[in-house]
């Protein structure tokens, strides 16, 4: 009786994880078989041509990296100051820290089109309606959804991974250390950026590769705040729009006067994609591994 | 040698939240000679080395009583930097702790950040001379851009020293220092403590009470937290004047 059950729940919890290995697989080999054949150096390269019909993917590549980049650039530092005051300087029974950490826990949770409202609400109109009724009288320069709305809209959305993996990584360095340090007169200042930080490295890089994969796979946040639809040129200032390959995706499936037409396409386009979010996974694995084997030494 | 009181406390109580650390600790410290600090686990040995640099600030919850005087000035005085008081009151650790850095950039830390050396040619000459005066130069001379943690565990522990006395300080802590290492090592260490009495004041805390007897000038005997006794080291070995330390070094307990 009592073997029955046993074996009854192992073949359960069997099935079911052949039932999820098994999705992936299928998601991946569609993807890969059909995406394969329309896939070229020249798809990677060029605009969309014929109302989406043809052409390449260029600009869409191009205006993901921008806004990963941008993203980053907003969301690193930012991230970086908020895990210092919460891994060195917060008393972790301080209600500041509790408010912080549940902050952080939260923002975490947020589905990704309310972060994309946002967005719009806070820094198109506020800000950057601010910006322009105060600077532009009225001209409509920054009110508008740009590049540099959607990275800062990013930025918010993924602050919380940076924030964890780098606090983390700044507990990990032994208290050995930061005694050291302190003992020799430094200040903890001084510890943190001699010390700690530099021993934390891979721990920002991890952090900033997954909060890159994760802005990359993104749509919602940037469908109000600065992606195209088309664009004949490439973004060059902060507050022009960009093509962004989520987006593009969205716009291949549901816009397109030919769907059949646009199915090779978008299947390429969504294997590079993919690939795209699993080559920056693998990077931010493979650099954890390395930052363990090399505490550990 | 004239005694003259480098570091004096005066009815020093220390709490960790509730409980209570050191109990009412009235002692005079002597320049330039070796105190050792022995007693069982837990007794406050620890703390009370921990509370001469104030490095028990960073425990959250600790509670201190009495006064601490070095050189006559109170520590725990609102006016004194914590800062400089760390730098002139050095500390090595139980458990090597050299940064991962290389050999040189670990002597060179102390010096950096407490900008005491003009150009990196002092620097250089700091680094060469501390470690000579931790009697590693001849061993490391050669790997100064090596990896600290690639050196053994003696040459850790003095690489640790050295980087302490790179910071000129007047005072050396050694919180155990050598518990964690094999006997030759730790013979090179004890070696060391006696050359640097003649130039510091040296506070050793000791599970081991031949090393107390080798090293040290005077001896301190803890024991839940009281000073049971504070002697010259021969005198506290052979006729010790309390019970509790006689039956304590004859092995009766602890």
């Amino acid at each position: 009786m009592k073997g029955t059950l046993d074996r009854t729940v192992v073949g359960l919890s069997l099935t079911a994880t052949i039932i999820i290995v098994l999705m992936l697989l299928i998601i991946l080999v569609n993807v890969a078989i059909n995406g394969w054949a329309r896939l070229s150096i020249e798809f990677l390269t060029t605009a969309p041509q014929n109302g989406m019909n043809g052409g390449g993917i260029f600009p869409a590549i191009y205006g993901t990296v921008l806004l990963v980049l941008l993203m980053s650039i907003a969301a690193v530092p930012f991230g970086v100051l908020v895990a210092i005051y919460l891994a060195e300087y917060a008393r972790t029974e301080s209600y500041l820290y509790k408010v912080t950490r549940l902050a952080v826990n939260n923002l975490a949770g947020v589905p990704s089109i309310v972060f994309g409202l946002f967005g719009l609400g806070f820094f198109i109109q506020t800000i950057g309606g601010g910006l322009d009724d105060g600077f532009y009288g009225g001209q409509v320069v920054f009110g508008q959804p740009s590049i540099m709305w959607a990275s800062l809209t990013m930025a918010v959305l993924t602050l919380p991974v940076v924030i964890v993996t780098v606090e983390e990584s700044f507990r990990s360095v032994p208290r050995e250390y930061r005694e050291a340090s302190l003992a020799l007169g430094a200040t903890r200042l001084q510890t943190i950026f001699r010390v700690v930080l530099p021993q934390s490295w891979a721990g920002v890089m991890t952090g900033t590769i997954l909060a890159v994969s994760r802005g990359a796979g993104e749509v919602a946040p940037v469908l109000f705040t600065g992606a195209a639809f088309f664009l004949p040129y490439l973004p060059t200032r902060p507050n022009d729009q960009f093509m962004q390959l989520g987006y593009h995706v969205y716009v291949l499936s549901t816009q397109s006067p030919d769907v059949e037409a646009t199915k090779p396409l978008l299947y390429s386009t969504v294997l590079v994609l993919l690939v795209l979010t699993f080559l920056l996974n693998i990077t931010a694995v493979l650099i954890r591994k390395r930052m363990r084997a090399w505490n550990a030494a | 040698m004239e005694r003259s009181v480098k570091i004096r406390t005066t009815d020093l109580n220390c709490f960790y939240g509730e409980t209570r650390a050191l109990d009412g600790i009235t002692a005079e410290l002597v320049r330039h000679s070796v105190t050792a600090l022995i007693g069982p686990s837990g007794c406050g040995k620890s703390s009370f080395l921990r509370v001469l640099n104030r490095m028990n600030d960073l425990i959250p919850d600790t509670r201190l009583e009495g006064r601490i005087e070095i050189d006559g000035e109170d520590i725990y005085a609102e006016a004194t930097d914590v800062i400089d008081l760390r730098r002139r009151v050095g500390m090595i650790f139980q458990k090597s702790n050299p940064f991962p850095m290389s050999v040189y950039d670990n002597v060179a830390y102390g010096v950096r950040v407490n900008d005491l050396a003009r150009n990196s040619k002092e620097i250089d000459r700091i680094v060469e001379s501390t470690l000579q005066s931790a009697a590693l130069w001849d061993e490391v001379k050669d790997r100064l851009g090596k990896s600290a943690l690639s050196l053994s565990g003696g040459q850790q522990q003095r690489l640790c020293i050295a980087r302490a006395l790179a910071v000129r300080p007047e005072i050396l802590l050694m919180d155990e220092p050598a518990s964690a290492l094999d006997p030759i090592s730790t013979a090179k260490i004890e070696e060391l403590i006696y050359e640097l009495k003649r130039d510091y004041t040296i506070v050793i805390v000791t599970h081991n009470m031949q090393q107390a007897a080798r090293v040290s000038d005077e001896t301190a005997f803890f024991l839940s937290g009281r000073l049971v006794e504070l002697s010259d080291t021969k005198q506290l070995f052979t006729m010790p004047s309390e019970r509790e330390t006689e039956d304590y070094i004859t092995g009766r307990f602890g």
